[in-house]
């Protein structure tokens, strides 16, 4: 006989999560899991094809294409944000009037719906009626977003840096903010260059918010949608057409299910994975 | 390496001080000895951190002059003064070595690499330190990262002053000891001038050959720890410093002798004449525990009530009362193991030699 006591109250507390994850999480992604292995023609009627789907994603030109434009879309994106961000995070004034007024200005992108950012962004970039496609053009530049795969990426990427850098400024910001006076005060001291501080004390200070800046914005940027179907559509051509509008495509403009959900859990493995690597990387050392 | 001198400083975090409450030191001369041990010491917000930041170049005083020998270094930056500081939270350069740590204040001055190792090397043997050279500094204990902030003052051979602002605050209490010792060995093998800022006056009484007592933005005095235990000239000195602290007691004036509740008390020197009190004046005679004691039987003393005694070890620490009712004075005297303790009323007397007169504070003698 036991003599401990059983007792199961405990399970109550947590059914509500268990509920929760569930049913926003566990069950949606076993129906995905559950079309990606078969094939419909309508009428509620499914065939089993294993992994035929996911084969056929895998070795599909499209599919690669959509990738690699996915990756350099991002690798574009946090070369240019991170910097930046850390950049005009140094700039900014640690402390007076000027901090609020900065990190309100900061903010606002960040505030903005991403499809109101999208529909902003195409009417300032129009060639003919909006201020930038107008001034570029008058400046000698032949820019039209709706017709030169170049222009577009331009387009998408600054559009990107404009909505997104300011995330990392303010993550970096904080990070700066948290670095006692006595660093800098024992850097004066020692005689340390600017170079040196920021080499020495600032970044290595920041390392933890910049982790979690350059992942957030990986994962953000990787499955970005709304703002490039507003702009572009993924257009001219297929040129701006990232993997999450070319999922998009596949799913409801072909319905074609099963390939789409095929598509839609790789996807979801590669965001997983690289996430993992960064994280893995970058927080290598600090186990000790 | 040169004397360190403070001319009329004043200074304050307000951009438009008006009062001398404003300031956070208000007027200020003070000389520092080439190569002395000093101690800073004052309760918490009273102005040693300023003080201390102003002497290092971190702050421009507001007014006054900073010299270190005959050269005005009032405007100079931290680095073009040579000093080194030592900060309450161990500061070190977490990505780099213990090595690199040491090397780091050489090398932004450019000195060749041979000198800079050979210079690594001798500190680092005087720190201890020399096994955990290639070690990570991040991953060191708090006393460690405290060495390598002193070690990085002490590489340089140009350095005019070590300051440390109370640098043992995250040091556990057995490592306090050995540190503080350590540092007092420093001192005598470098002969640098080193100024301790603490509110610790048993590091202070330690660690210093002079300390500078600071009270409300003001020094209050400078002296050495037995010039400040018999004679403190402020009577915030008399209970800042001791433990317990020095007992005091109004009274009034009757000659040349003190007088408390009628009882005539004969104190130390004759009033100076520049501290003849003015009508009005706060009047206190000031006496340590350590010199009142119990009176003899056959000898007359001031009529006291014993309210309890706290063993303290070698000594008992008594509390007694002295007058009645609302006008009832505390007043402590210690009794060596082993001393009789009277119980209810008793005599004391104070040692006249020690018993000092306080006019608003400063002593008058």
């Amino acid at each position: 006989m036991s003599t401990k006591v059983e007792n199961q109250k405990g399970w109550l507390f947590v059914l509500p999560v268990v509920l929760l994850v569930a049913f926003n999480a566990v069950i949606p992604l076993m129906t995905v899991v559950n079309y990606s292995v078969q094939e419909t023609f309508g009428n509620n009627e499914f065939f089993f094809e294993g992994v035929t789907w996911f084969e056929q994603v895998l070795h599909s030109e499209r599919f690669h294409q959509a990738l690699g434009r996915q990756l350099l879309f991002t690798g574009i994106i946090l070369l240019i944000e991170v910097p930046l961000g850390v950049a005009i995070a140094l700039a900014m004034p640690r402390k007076g009037i000027w901090v609020s007024v900065c990190l309100v200005l900061m903010a606002m992108p960040l505030l903005i719906p991403w499809n109101v950012v999208g529909a902003m962004w195409n009417i300032f970039a129009l060639p003919d009626i909006g201020l930038l496609g107008r001034m570029l053009n008058n400046m000698g530049i032949d820019y039209n977003f709706t017709r030169g795969p170049i222009a577009a990426w331009a387009t998408l990427v600054a559009m990107d840096v404009w909505h997104w850098t300011s995330l990392v400024v303010l993550l970096a910001y904080a990070g700066l903010s948290a670095i006692p006076d006595a660093y800098y005060q024992a850097a004066r001291i020692d005689g340390a260059s600017a170079w040196a501080v920021f080499r020495h004390i600032q970044l290595p200070k920041m390392k933890r918010v910049l982790t979690i800046a350059i992942l957030l914005r990986f994962m953000d940027s990787f499955m970005i949608y709304t703002e490039p179907f507003v702009l572009t559509g993924g257009g001219p051509g297929n040129s701006t057409t990232l993997l999450s509008i070319d999922l998009v495509k596949l799913a409801l403009g072909q319905f074609d299910l099963g390939p789409a959900a095929a598509m839609s859990l790789i996807y979801f493995l590669i965001v997983l994975l690289i996430s993992w690597l960064f994280y893995t990387l970058m927080t290598r050392d600090e186990a000790t | 390496m040169s004397r360190i001198r403070l001319e009329a400083l004043r200074h304050s975090y307000l951009a438009r001080p008006s009062s001398d409450a404003d300031y956070a030191l208000r007027r200020l001369d003070l000389e520092w000895r080439d190569g002395g041990a000093y101690a800073l010491l004052g309760p918490s917000g009273c102005g040693k951190t300023t003080l201390l930041n102003i002497i290092s170049g971190l702050l421009r005083p507001t007014e006054g002059r900073v010299l270190f020998g005959d050269e005005d270094v009032t405007g100079a930056t931290p680095d073009a003064r040579n000093i080194a500081q030592v900060f309450q939270f161990p500061v070190v350069y977490d990505t780099m070595s213990v090595y690199d740590n040491l090397a780091f204040p050489l090398r932004n001055r450019r000195l060749p690499p041979a000198q800079i190792d050979s210079r690594v090397r001798e500190i680092a043997a005087m720190l201890d330190l020399e096994a955990m050279l290639g070690q990570r500094a991040a991953n060191l204990t708090a006393d460690g990262k405290q060495k390598i902030s002193l070690g990085r003052g002490l590489v340089r051979s140009d350095v005019n002053v070590i300051m440390f602002d109370e640098p043992l605050t995250v040091i556990d209490p057995h490592l306090k000891w050995v540190l503080r010792s350590k540092l007092k060995e420093l001192h005598q093998r470098t002969g640098r001038t080193m100024i301790y800022v603490t509110h610790d006056q048993t590091e202070a009484l330690t660690f210093a050959d002079e300390v500078v007592v600071m009270h409300e933005g003001q020094v209050v005095q400078a002296g050495t720890p037995v010039e400040l235990f018999e004679r403190p000239r402020h009577t915030f000195v008399g209970y800042f410093i001791g433990s317990p602290g020095m007992n005091l007691l109004a009274c009034e004036l009757e000659g040349d002798l003190a007088r408390l509740n009628g009882h005539r008390i004969a104190y130390d020197g004759a009033i100076r004449a520049d501290a003849q009190p003015a009508s009005g004046a706060r009047l206190e005679i000031g006496i340590r525990p350590e010199f009142v004691r119990f009176a003899r039987r056959e000898e007359a003393g001031l009529p006291v009530r014993v309210l309890r005694a706290v063993d303290a070890g070698r000594f008992r620490v008594v509390d007694v009362a002295f007058g009645d009712g609302d006008g009832a004075q505390p007043l402590k005297l210690l009794v060596p193991e082993g001393g009789a303790i009277p119980a209810g009323d008793a005599q004391v007397v104070f040692e006249p030699t020690r018993t000092h007169l306080y006019v608003d504070g400063w002593i008058a003698t």
